[in-house]
């Protein structure tokens, strides 16, 4: 079929066409959803070792005096509870206290840093932080291009990648990262991942992903080890209960409502959104992002309505995101609700092609048992 | 050798009916299923539900997306395959026999559906785009 403009192909395009992969359009880039199938590769992530292209995430270099005070400002997190080499999750908000993106941000030294973004928002985030850079000091590059990004994710993870790296991971914690060679070439390993699993995601050069990835295809073998696609990423980390941009948040959401309140540190004094922020918080939300479990046999998806009652009482708010989860046998899924039903337990019906199933508040991770931070 | 039986009928959406006199069976073909992925979960209508022919009588969904079952032919739906919809991932094996979806009272003859041979240059084409 013939599409608007021609979709962007990370540098791993080729192996994945050559594995077999069945290809799909994601927000413009050419990306696997599948090898072996959905929940195979699920299974094979929470088992043994699953490798995944995730090359079409941005990568934006913050660095110059001035840098560390800059992300201090642009960003919810606080900066400076992080050394260099470990890594933090954070957001982008606008004044309002709304999400522009949900980040990883990397310090590579005092005023040095890798800011991982979601690849849809590369731009967004790029000219949104270009907009606040200081008059100088602060140098903002887009690397986004010169870099590949492979995610090595399972409890097999860590064997897998020491096979190719010239540097010792075994004492790497979980959200640090190390700057190392993979198979040669100049890489950060870094210990993150969102998948809930012992992982690592590989910063690898665009020229020398190609390799890198047949390299742990066929090293990974032995481990159980699969390539895997988009669809087995989306359903590891909604049982994990991890939030993906443009399905559970946005620009018309706040950083509290959906439950980015925990790398929201108010401490560290004001920040981009910080005021709208604590007001809100003073306030009262209005809404919460919450777990759900199914208790009807349905799955619940982006968009479905969830109400108070089987029959009349109130709208409550909508599904975000909603799968069968291959690892515990369950509907789940998230969504957004008033205060009053944001409590686990909560009594919710969800209306699926006009009727509403019956579905309970439940607490997040839907999956205990992931080996990420062991 | 096709895996689509001649003596079913597909229409373009990927379903196919077995007729026999005014009684039908059903259900999906093995291209749909293997394009939908893995199936975790099927809705089925229930018994004595009225159908015109395109209109959706049920939903198949996969881990990533739900798709609309659409009938054949126009018909009452006479019985529904519970051990399917019990284990909806069997649907993978034998797709075009034992893992129908439903049997209907047809009303009136089926009209602009493909034979097996019409529908495999189909999703030929399909598949070269």
């Amino acid at each position: 079929m013939a599409s608007q403009s021609p979709l962007k192909r990370t540098p791993l395009n080729e192996e994945h066409r050559r594995l077999g992969a069945r290809m799909v359009d994601f927000g413009g880039w050419d990306m696997p959803v599948q090898y072996s199938g959905v929940i195979d590769e699920h299974k094979t992530v929470r088992t043994a070792v699953g490798l995944f292209d995730v090359s079409h995430m941005g990568e934006l270099m913050v660095s110059g005096r001035g840098a560390n005070d800059f992300l201090q400002k642009m960003t919810t997190n606080d900066v400076t509870k992080i050394a260099a080499g470990q890594a933090q999750y954070s957001a982008l908000c606008k004044e309002d206290g709304c999400v522009i993106d949900d980040i990883i941000v990397y310090r590579r030294g005092m005023d040095s840093f890798l800011v991982c973004v979601n690849a849809s928002n590369t731009t967004k985030d790029e000219q949104w932080l270009r907009a606040h850079l200081p008059s100088s000091g602060v140098i903002l590059e887009n690397e986004s291009e010169a870099y590949a990004q492979i995610a090595v994710q399972g409890p097999k993870a860590r064997e897998l990648v020491q096979q190719i790296v010239d540097i010792n991971i075994s004492q790497l914690k979980y959200y640090w990262f190390a700057e190392g060679k993979v198979l040669g070439q100049p890489s950060i390993i870094a210990r993150t991942g969102y998948t809930g699993e012992l992982g690592y995601e590989l910063y690898v050069p665009s020229q020398g992903a190609a390799r890198i990835w047949a390299a742990l295809v066929e090293a990974g073998q032995k481990f159980g080890g699969k390539p895997c696609g988009l669809g087995a990423r989306d359903t590891l980390r909604l049982e994990m209960g991890y939030l993906l941009y443009g399905n559970d948040m946005d620009e018309s959401i706040n950083a509290l409502e959906c439950g980015l309140g925990w790398v929201t540190k108010f401490s560290k004094g004001e920040f981009i959104g910080s005021k709208a922020l604590a007001a809100q918080k003073e306030a009262g939300l209005k809404r919460q992002i919450v777990g759900l479990q199914m208790v009807d046999k349905a799955i619940a998806r982006h968009g479905y309505k969830v109400f108070s009652a089987a029959e009349g009482g109130q709208e409550l708010g909508w599904v975000t995101s909603g799968t069968v989860g291959p690892s515990i046998n369950l509907n789940v899924g998230m969504a957004y609700v008033t205060p009053d039903y944001s409590a686990a337990g909560s009594e919710i019906f969800v209306e699926i092609r006009g009727e509403r199933k019956a579905a309970k508040v439940v607490r997040k991770p839907f999956y205990a048992n992931g080996t990420a931070q062991l | 050798m096709s895996q689509y039986p001649k003596e079913l009928q597909y229409t373009k959406e990927h379903e196919w009916i077995r007729v026999d006199g005014t009684a039908g069976i059903v259900g999906i073909t093995a291209f749909a299923i293997e394009q939908l992925g893995d199936v975790v979960h099927l809705d089925l209508p229930k018994v004595g539900a009225k159908f015109k022919a395109g209109e959706s009588f049920g939903t198949i969904e996969s881990t990533k997306t739900v798709s609309d079952l659409y009938m054949p032919v126009a018909g009452t739906v006479a019985e529904v395959n519970t051990a399917l919809t019990n284990a909806p991932e069997d649907i993978t094996q034998d797709p075009h026999g034992k893992n129908w979806l439903v049997k209907v009272t047809l009303e009136g003859a089926p009209s602009n559906l493909m034979t097996a041979d019409q529908y495999q240059k189909y999703i030929a084409e399909a598949s070269s785009h």
